[in-house]
């Protein structure tokens, strides 16, 4: 990596998520994360892989303090989000961008809105109400809707998508925030083969153009090596793999799932 | 041969004794309750004939003092706009505040023993301590249906935001939205056809009821009413009966047509 | 990216925002008439804070004395008139709900009698068919059981044909096969089916009744609404208040006891 990648062309520090030392415990003594430090910066895509049950989930929902940490520290682009709370909270949950497993849309409500719900952070309750969003949101909104092929589906109401389209819907909701950070949560999990590899294209190849970095839970390995350039594998609510896909052997999976009849 | 002995003698049916015994209690009980409230056959039989001459005295309809008829009928029409009107706004926050799935304990709490507090006497009484104290007339009457109003649309409202999906909210409190945005994107979608289905049936019923609070002198053709049975003067009750019937049908189409508006 | 201004998004096309626009409007209207030409004093309004403060010490302390004396023979009266309503509601419930099922009865007659018979139960309100049991059978106990039981068959009775209406087709086809008689077919068919439902409408009729029979002895149709008449008339609010009392005692305790035995039975 050369040093230009370090910042943005128009002069903004790069873009990052560090997680120092993160600790959640559901029950005080039963640690469902111990102590996970990583960093990422700029436009690289990070899989998050391990079993079921293993905090996936809660480390996801952690970075934006859906679910309060126990301890530990998390910095987007330099600033420690974990002491805020309150509008601080919501400020800094705006430059966190979400995608979900279930794609957590408003299903009556149609695609530019649930698209315009990414801005809700940036708007007033009144004009959100009355629907006056600036133009520069309306204008980028359609902008992103043609770049991800719905913009045939404007006035749709959400629940008459597929199931792709409607993780597109998610996906440009997320980035209509102007994100420093993209966490998705299983966004594949809900869709067939074909749709998820599109869906993992279109994660990435976003991530890429906007210069966010992206972190994928998935449970799907191949999906995972296919796309991203850096795996994280967590068991048992630890890191035991941090590095390139290329070099993730069967014997590091052995460590992440347990067992090795599934390898075969 | 035994076994097949015993099948054989098996009933085919279970005879639910629970619900024969059911049945028993409830008949023994009718018979209890009859003889403790003193209700005869005689009376019965004495009563149809009555019913006979009372109906006989219903017909013709007497149309005649129609300017008396219409303006109450307004000022029943006029309640139940504004008892609605306000009945809805002010059930809007209180059912919000009762939603046990998006507001803290020492918020719900208070809420629901409100509308409990609402929902537990009937209007009637309510329009009883309201003429006592703001005086007869309609004011009393649209009190009274207010508070009605809340106890009924604040308990319906409060159960369909517990049944929605948190999954928008989730994501759009993920995005940094607002608490009010978040009620405005996620909540309101989510519940809006309900509510408004129960706002429109409340007018309706808010209509029917405010025919019956001018019976105890709040308002609205009920006053009318009671005094056209108290002067013995059916046919006029008759008409004002099948009046309050036709405007209570036409409220029903109206509302019908303002649900399709917002499908 | 595109310039600014290139696009406009509005959320509602013009006809719907017309309609919206229309209803809206027509409510405006409809508020701001009724509030400008309803007859309200505003004295009176602004009074009643001194007023209710003055019932309220009126109220206080409350008469408990009265109560084994003038309140509860009345109020168990109140009780039986509900409950008698209700099985009265039931008995004549099962055959006008019956004929409104058109899943069995099928004349399109019939069907559309029995809805008639259940609209004009339902549109007419309590106290008025109180009003005109009353003017019938006299004053007491008769016309508030028979109010009562003809005010609620249109709610029992509506709800049982829903439920009839909704019965799984399978059990009656087989009966029918079988070459069973009407009335097998009926209990050994339908009636399994919706029983459950049945006595689920019955018990919920029956807390809607106990509250409904409090008031409409203010008619003169019997139970504790006469009590609360006579205090009325005579400004005993200290018995008021305890009568009161005893009529949200009785509500609460009938809705705990439904939601029990709802609990158990489905």
């Amino acid at each position: 990596m050369t040093i230009e990648a370090y910042t943005k062309p128009d002069g903004q520090p790069e873009r990052s998520l560090r997680l120092e030392h993160l600790v959640k415990e559901y029950t005080p003594g039963k640690p469902v994360l111990r102590d996970i430090s990583f960093e990422v910066r700029g436009h690289s895509s990070v899989a998050i892989i391990g079993p079921s049950g293993t905090g996936k989930s809660t480390l996801i929902r952690c970075v934006n303090k859906l679910i309060r940490p126990t301890s530990g520290k998390i910095y987007v682009s330099g600033e420690e989000i974990t002491r805020l709370s309150g509008r601080e909270l919501r400020h800094a949950r705006r430059k966190i961008g979400m995608v979900f497993q279930e794609f957590n849309l408003v299903e009556r409500l149609s695609v530019m809105e649930n698209v315009l719900c990414g801005r809700l952070g940036y708007v007033s309750s009144l004009r959100a109400w009355w629907r006056k969003y600036p133009p520069g949101d309306i204008n980028k909104a359609f902008a992103l809707l043609e770049s991800i092929g719905l913009e045939d589906f404007v006035q749709q109401r959400a629940d008459s998508l597929s199931g792709g389209q409607r993780q597109r819907v998610g996906i440009a909701r997320a980035i209509m925030q102007e994100p420093h950070v993209l966490l998705a949560d299983e966004p594949t999990s809900s869709l067939d083969p074909k749709t998820s590899v599109e869906i993992m294209e279109l994660l990435v190849h976003l991530s890429a153009e906007h210069r966010i970095p992206l972190i994928i839970n998935i449970h799907d390995v191949e999906l995972a090596k296919r796309f991203t350039s850096r795996v994280i594998g967590i068991s048992q609510g630890v890191i035991v793999y941090d590095g390139p896909p290329a070099e993730l052997s069967n014997e590091h999976l052995k460590v992440i799932y347990g067992g090795e009849d599934w390898l075969r | 041969m035994i076994e097949a002995n015993r099948i054989r003698y098996q009933k085919p049916f279970r005879v639910n004794w629970w619900g024969r015994l059911g049945w028993l209690a409830a008949i023994l009980y009718g018979l209890y309750a009859l003889n403790y409230l003193d209700v005869s056959w005689l009376r019965f039989i004495q009563g149809l004939g009555n019913g006979a001459v009372f109906l006989g005295e219903m017909v013709p309809m007497d149309f005649s003092r129609w300017e008396l008829l219409v303006g109450n009928l307004l000022e029943t029409v006029e309640i139940a706009v504004i008892a609605s009107a306000f009945g809805v706004l002010f059930s809007l926050p209180v059912g919000l505040c009762a939603a046990r799935n998006l507001m803290p304990s020492w918020v719900t709490w208070p809420a629901r023993t409100f509308v409990a507090l609402c929902r537990s006497f009937h209007p009637v009484i309510f329009a009883i301590l309201f003429v006592k104290a703001v005086g007869f007339g309609p004011l009393a009457g649209i009190l009274t249906l207010v508070f009605a109003s809340i106890g009924f649309i604040g308990k319906l409202f409060a159960e369909a935001i517990e049944e929605i999906s948190l999954k928008p909210v989730e994501a759009l409190r993920a995005a940094g939205a607002p608490f009010l945005s978040v009620i405005i994107y996620a909540v309101v979608p989510q519940v809006l056809n309900r509510f408004i289905g129960f706002s429109s049936y409340q007018f309706d019923a808010n209509l029917r009821n405010s025919t019956m609070v001018g019976i105890v002198g709040a308002g609205g053709i009920g006053g009318t009413l009671f005094a056209a049975f108290q002067r013995f003067d059916y046919d006029f009750l008759a008409a004002i009966l099948v009046s309050i019937i036709g405007l209570v049908m036409l409220s029903e189409f109206i509302s019908d047509r303002i649900k399709r508006v917002f499908q | 990216m595109t310039a600014p201004g290139t696009y406009t998004w509005q959320r509602f096309s013009a006809r719907e925002r017309m309609a919206r626009f229309v209803v809206f409007f027509g409510f405006a209207v409809a508020l701001s008439v009724s509030l400008r030409t309803v007859e309200v004093i505003p004295e009176f309004l602004w009074d009643s804070p001194t007023q209710i403060m003055d019932l309220l010490k009126r109220m206080w302390p409350l008469d408990y004395a009265y109560y084994p004396g003038g309140i509860h023979q009345a109020l168990m009266e109140t009780l039986h008139i509900a409950s008698l309503g209700t099985l009265l509601a039931l008995v004549l419930a099962i055959p006008v709900g019956v004929m409104g099922a058109n899943n069995i009865v099928r004349v399109p007659l019939l069907n559309w009698l029995a809805k008639l018979i259940l609209v004009s139960s339902r549109s007419v309100n309590t106290l008025v068919w109180a009003l005109l049991f009353v003017a019938v059978f006299g004053p007491g106990a008769l016309a508030g059981t028979v109010c009562i039981g003809f005010r609620s068959v249109g709610f029992v009775g509506k709800l049982f044909a829903e439920a009839l209406e909704e019965a799984d087709p399978g059990p009656i086809e087989a009966l029918t096969a079988a070459g069973a008689p009407w009335t097998s077919i009926f209990l050994k068919g339908f009636w399994p089916q919706v029983a459950p439902a049945f006595w689920g409408i019955a018990l919920f009729r029956w807390d809607i009744n106990v509250r409904e029979s409090a008031v409409i002895g203010l008619v003169g149709a019997g139970g504790i609404g006469m009590v609360l008449d006579t205090a009325l008339n005579l400004f005993h609010w200290d018995r008021v208040s305890v009568i009161l009392l005893s009529i949200f005692a009785v509500v609460i305790i009938a809705e705990l006891l439904v939601t029990n035995i709802r609990k158990r039975i489905i």
